[in-house]
Order: structure tokens, then C-alpha cells, then sequence
């Protein structure tokens, strides 16, 4: 009789257990939402705004993969999490997609089981320090206290930095992006280090903003984008074309106010992104009205960028790298055909 | 018999089944595994370190690091709070009534409100708010400072002769036990009792003293400068080492004012009574006749809070004490993203510190437990 109920149990537990690796899209469309990975709270990014909603740049690539599947941009579900909790969360299958200002580096792409599949900001990290230290370069640095992260490339990148520099330091790393700004404009850093954006995002929540200044150095090259499982080759494409649908609409010119005309574009590109034309959705395994619904509900990228981090937004970032490549940047999308 | 032995049989097979059902999966999401990481290069900093650092050292290194600091802060936290935690159970129980009621507003306060609003409470309510490195509060004219990035204090620095100090100390150290042997044994054969405490507090003393002045003072004072940024040189400790000593210690210290309390109370007036009967004076009636009988009844309870207090410093992950929790369940365990190799030794770390305090404890009670004859 045990042995019987112990075989049941071992059948239903082996069965659950090749169930978790099944197929992203099925899971997603049968709960009827995307659980979507995002940051604590960083301003431009991911952020819930005073309604309580999330808003950002990196929220933006969440409800497109909605859009994309349910035509729908609001069935998305946020779970936030620290720096030191993403990968388990997303390896583990607690949230679907990653999309919190994550670095893209070689160890994360191979030994953690995960894929990235693209890069919606290119950043690099900086460094903020208080206007009255009247420094200008980061190599004045020698024998300061650094702010930092725990578990992030920033880590590790300023130990390069001031190791490549020969400059001593201390580093102080707390596990919450509130806790670091926090110890910062305590004064128990001289410096607080992160990616640049975040750098101008954070400055806004300390007491008085203008007292500190964010030094000219760029010391790393951190490629933030979304991030999947290893192994489900037609999720990540999903997230990855999500994401290309967007940039291509903004070199198209397609954007969120003028997309009744281009549906009766004769623009034969424009065509096959909306869907008239061909069945690019149907082989990424969602409706061929996928962009046509990422366009109208999120926006191209170049509105997603101006109203979360750039011009329209408090942060006010320049486009820099991220411009289209047609205009200086490097910010560059495969073709729809 | 039998039934046991499937029951045995089972559990052997469900815990291999989980072992085997992880280590597939791992493998089937390209997830690494092992315990190879260890060796590899950290490529992080440590703001504390007592064994030699730096951004070159493996995580095996860095792992070693943590776990100094976690327990560096377990033991200054067990030191502390086991002298305000005695002094306090004591005074609790005074006749002196104002005594009494400081103490038992200092237990209440203290043991009812939690952990983790005390150390946050101490690092960024009262150690965040000193000065900046520039005005820093000095102590002693400027041999030390005190500012919001620690406590520095000048560092002793051996010369030639301080040798002769530190043989001195440990002659004084074996006189004393000397000392003890013999006058156990007159106290025996005799029945008269020597003054040991005080003899012995004079010894500890005054031979190191002396070898000192003789010697010509052989130690030079290092005198932490600020330079740029920082103070550096001299002896440092960190504003997050500070507050969770502090918050540790004051914690526990309420609830081992409590056992203390009951354990003294324990011993029956009887005891005392006797005693004086017998003509003891107080200060021998209490530390022949009731604090011996009293230990048996504090010891097991005390043990629970050290281990408690070890555990709870791993709330240290809080703010930026580099400790096991932080460095190794925290960034080494991002860095490699190998969550159940690292959380497994992380655990298992824990467990053994405990366990070891455990049995020194148990054997320390051991000894004290009632002997009948």
C-alpha cells in the first residue's frame, strides 16, 4: 500500500518536473499574463508611478512581449526584485522574462542557463560625487569610499577600474538601490557608482539634487536588455522581435499617433511590419497584428526612450548611443522580411 | 522492524530522487554546477578584511573573509552582551528601587522592539548622522576621530623589546594558576582561604608594568592622519561593524538579564539563610552559594540566545557588513549565479558554528551540573 502511494508520488513529482521546462508561450498565454521581472523601483526604467503603474523604458519591452501575444499591453504583472535576486527568479521560472537593467556579459549568457536577446539601453557606468569635493576627473579618486550594489558588473568594474588605476578605495555594497542612494547622501560614501542613466535617475531622489555631479568618465560598456531561459528558442524570439519591432517602427517612421495612416501605407517594409503583408507574426507563433498592436499600445522605441528617459522625461538623457544607427547611434534592428 | 526499515528505504530513495531530479534539470538549463568556482578569481572588493584581501583572491578567499567577519562580530556580540546582560540581571533584582526599575524598563524596551529596527535604528539614526571626514569629532587631542565613516584609534606598533612585555604578561598568567593550585590545596589541608582575586589582579598588572617601564616603553603609537578622502593608518572599525556589535549586544543583553534574573532567583532563600546561619558574609554567600547553584539553571538558556545572536547576525545583509550572508549568499552567489552550491555551504556554515557553540556549552554545563554524592 506505501509503496503504491510512494509510486504515485514519484510519478506526479517526475512529471511536474519535466512540465517546468515546457514551452514559455503555452504557460503564458494559458495564465492569460506576462510575469515580467523588473527593478525595485528606478526611475525611467521601472518604476510604479502615482496611479501605482509601472513605467519605463525596460517596463515598455514587458508590455510589447504583451502586446505581441495578447494585444493586450496591459497583461503584464510585475515582479520586482533586487540585483541579487533576477537570475534565480527568472532561472527558477518565477517570472517569465527579465527586463531590469541587466548587463549583458559573457558569464550570464552562458553558465547561469539564461539568453539575452537583445539590448534596449546601451549604458556605461559613471560615477556621482558632491559638487563641493570640486573634482573633476575620476582619477582623483585615490582613497575614496565607493557606494555600490552587491551583485552587479558595477562591483566589479570599479575593483577593475581602480585596481587598472592603482588607486586604493573602499567599497561599500548594499543589497537595495534605495539602501545605496541612502548611505550616499548620508555621507558615508564619497562616491556613489552605478550605470550612468541610473546615476542621473538616483540623483533625483537625494535632498538636494544639484549638490552633486556626475564625472565625465565612462568606465565600462554595460549593454542592458532582456533577459530569458536557456532553451526555449521561440520565447526569446518572441522577446527579441518585440523589442525589433519597436526600433524598426522608429526608423519607419511608424509611431503610436500616426499609425491609422500607415496601416494604408504602400511602403512595402511598412506593410510587412504591420502585418498587411506576409505572416511574420504567425511564424513567431503570435497574430501577424503583433507590431501593428506594440506600435499603437506601447509606441516605437524612439517614444519609449523620450517619454521615460529622454527629452519628455524629468531625467532628460540624450539619445547618445542609443540614437538610431541612421542618426549616429548604434541603436540597430534586423529586418522584418 | 520491517516497517522501519521501508520507511528508512523510502526516505533514502526521496532524497536521492531530489538529488538526481536537481542535478538533471540543472544540466537540462545549461545551468553550471559544482564546486569549481571556488577557485576562481573574485574580482571584488571587501571593505573589512582580517586575513589578506584583495580583488585578485578566489571566492574560496573571499568566502573565508565573510566568514572571519561573521564571526569576529558573533564574538565581540556574545562578549558584550553577556557582561551587559549579567550586570543588568543583577541589578534588576537590587533592593535599591530606582536600580531595579532602570533595569526593567531597559529589558522591556529593548527585547520587545525587533532586531532589524535596532540595527537600522543605530547605523542610520545615530552612526550615519556623525560628521563627514573633514569635521570629524576628535578624541584625545587628535590621537583618534570619530566621523561617519568609523571609529579610528591609534595602533600600537611593536619595537625591539615588546617581546619581553607580551612574555612578561604570560609569566604573570602562569603565576596565577600557580597561585590557585596552592591555595586550593592550604585551603583544604588548613582550611585557610588566601586572597586570590586580589593578588591575582595585582600580578596580571603590575609584572607587564613593570617589564614596560623597564623595557623603555618598546611600542610606538601609529596616529591614523586624514589623507584625501580618509582617515588612514591606526586601528579602524567600520560604522556597520559598530552598529551591529551595538544592536546585537543590547538585544540579547535584555533577554540574558532575564535568565540571569531566574536563575538567581532560582536558588531558594533557604540557601541564604543557611549561609548566614553559618556566618558567611554576603560577597562569599553569593559567589560560593549562589551563583554556582544559579549557572545550572542560566546556562542552557544562555546558550540558545549565543546561538541566537550568532544567527541573527546575518541580518547584517540589511546594510553593507561584509558577512556570510552578504558576501557569499550575496555577491559571490550573483557572480556565479550557482544559488544551491553557494546557499548549501552558506547553511551548512551556519549549522557548524552553531553546533560547536552548542557543544562547548553543553560541556561547559556539564561540568557545572549537579553532582551528588
Amino acid at each position: 500500500m506505501k509503496f503504491r502511494y510512494l509510486m504515485t508520488a514519484f510519478l506526479g513529482a517526475s512529471c511536474f518536473a519535466s512540465a517546468a521546462m515546457a514551452a514559455t508561450l503555452e504557460d503564458v498565454k494559458s495564465k492569460g499574463y506576462v510575469q515580467c521581472g523588473v527593478s525595485q523601483g528606478l526611475p525611467g526604467f521601472s518604476n510604479p508611478d502615482d496611479a501605482g503603474d509601472w513605467q519605463g523604458i525596460d517596463v515598455d519591452v514587458c508590455r510589447a512581449v504583451a502586446a505581441a501575444i495578447f494585444g493586450d499591453a496591459d497583461k503584464v504583472k510585475y515582479t520586482p526584485l533586487s540585483a541579487k535576486e533576477r537570475f534565480t527568479a527568472l532561472q527558477s521560472g518565477e517570472v517569465d522574462l527579465l527586463s531590469r537593467n541587466t548587463t549583458w556579459t559573457a558569464t550570464r549568457d552562458t553558465a547561469l542557463g539564461l539568453d539575452f536577446t537583445g539590448v534596449n539601453y546601451y549604458d556605461g557606468q559613471g560615477f556621482l560625487v558632491r559638487r563641493s569635493l570640486g573634482i573633476k576627473s575620476a582619477l582623483e579618486l585615490n582613497g575614496a569610499a565607493v557606494c555600490t550594489n552587491t551583485g552587479t558588473t558595477t562591483e566589479l568594474n570599479v575593483a577593475d577600474y581602480f585596481r587598472a588605476n592603482d588607486m586604493e578605495y573602499e567599497v561599500v555594497a548594499f543589497e537595495k538601490a534605495d539602501e545605496v542612494v541612502a548611505a550616499y547622501d548620508a555621507g558615508r560614501c564619497d562616491v556613489y557608482t552605478t550605470d550612468q542613466s541610473a546615476l542621473y535617475a538616483n540623483r533625483l531622489k537625494m535632498e538636494n539634487a544639484d549638490e552633486h555631479v556626475v564625472l565625465p568618465e565612462i568606465i565600462s560598456k554595460e549593454p542592458l536588455g532582456p533577459v530569458v531561459r536557456q532553451g526555449d528558442d521561440q520565447w526569446a524570439d518572441i522577446v527579441a522581435w518585440s523589442l525589433h519591432a519597436m526600433v524598426n517602427a522608429e526608423e519607419l517612421g511608424v509611431s503610436s499617433a500616426n499609425i491609422a495612416d500607415m496601416r494604408k501605407s504602400t511602403n512595402p517594409a511598412i506593410r510587412r511590419l504591420l502585418g498587411i503583408e506576409g505572416t511574420f507574426g504567425e511564424n513567431l507563433g503570435v497574430s501577424n497584428m503583433w507590431a501593428d498592436h506594440i506600435v499603437s499600445q506601447v509606441g516605437n522605441y524612439g517614444e519609449s526612450f523620450d517619454r521615460n528617459v529622454g527629452k519628455d522625461s524629468p531625467l532628460e538623457i540624450t539619445r547618445g548611443l542609443n540614437a538610431l544607427w541612421s542618426n549616429g547611434g548604434i541603436m540597430y534592428a534586423p529586418p522584418i522580411r | 522492524m520491517f516497517f522501519q526499515a521501508l520507511v528508512l528505504g523510502s526516505f533514502g530513495l526521496f532524497v536521492w530522487f531530489i538529488v538526481d531530479n536537481t542535478i538533471t534539470n540543472l544540466e537540462k538549463q545549461n545551468i553550471a554546477s559544482g564546486f569549481d568556482f571556488m577557485s576562481t578569481t573574485a574580482g571584488f572588493g571587501i571593505v573589512q578584511s582580517l586575513i589578506d584581501y584583495s580583488e585578485e583572491a578566489s571566492y574560496g578567499r573571499a568566502f573565508l573573509v565573510a566568514l572571519l567577519n561573521t564571526l569576529l562580530v558573533s564574538a565581540l556580540g556574545i562578549f558584550f552582551a553577556t557582561i551587559i546582560g549579567f550586570l543588568i540581571g543583577i541589578a534588576r533584582l537590587s533592593p535599591n528601587w530606582l536600580l531595579s526599575r532602570l533595569a526593567a524598563v531597559y529589558i522591556e524596551t529593548f527585547r520587545n522592539i525587533p532586531l532589524l529596527l535596532q540595527i537600522l535604528f543605530w547605523y542610520i539614526a545615530v552612526l550615519s548622522n556623525l560628521p563627514g571626514p573633514r569635521n570629524s569629532l576628535m578624541l584625545w587631542g587628535d590621537a583618534g576621530a570619530l566621523n561617519s565613516r568609523g571609529l579610528y584609534l591609534p595602533a600600537p606598533v611593536p619595537q625591539d623589546g615588546a617581546g619581553f612585555v607580551v612574555a612578561a604578561l604570560l609569566v604573570a598568567v602562569a603565576i596565577i594558576f600557580g597561585l590557585r593550585h596552592w591555595a586550593r590545596r592550604r585551603q583544604l589541608e588548613t582550611g585557610q582561604q588566601f586572597p586570590l582575586f586580589r593578588v591575582g589582579c595585582g600580578i596580571l598588572i603590575s609584572l607587564p608594568l613593570v617589564v614596560l617601564l623597564l623595557t623603555g616603553i618598546p611600542y610606538t603609537a601609529e596616529i591614523p592622519e586624514l589623507r584625501g578622502f580618509n582617515y588612514r593608518g591606526g586601528i579602524r572599525l567600520i560604522p556597520e561593524l559598530m552598529a551591529l556589535v551595538i544592536a546585537l549586544a543590547i538585544y540579547t543583553a535584555a533577554f540574558i538579564a532575564e535568565i540571569v534574573r531566574a536563575g538567581i532567583q532560582s536558588v531558594s532563600w533557604g540557601q541564604s539563610e543557611a549561609a548566614m546561619a553559618l556566618g558567611l558574609r554576603p560577597g562569599v554567600t553569593l559567589r560560593l552559594i549562589i551563583i554556582p547553584q544559579a549557572m545550572r539553571v542560566i546556562i542552557p538558556p544562555l546558550t540558545s540566545q549565543y546561538l541566537n545572536l550568532t544567527k541573527n547576525s546575518s541580518l547584517a545583509a540589511a546594510m553593507a557588513y561584509p558577512e556570510l550572508t552578504s558576501v557569499f549568499a550575496g555577491t559571490v552567489l550573483n557572480q556565479t549565479g550557482q544559488a544551491i552550491e553557494v546557499l548549501g555551504i552558506t547553511m551548512a556554515v551556519y549549522l557548524s558554528i552553531s553546533l560547536l557553540t552548542s557543544l562547548a556549552m553543553n560541556w561547559y554545563n556539564a561540568r557545572n551540573a549537579l553532582v551528588e554524592r
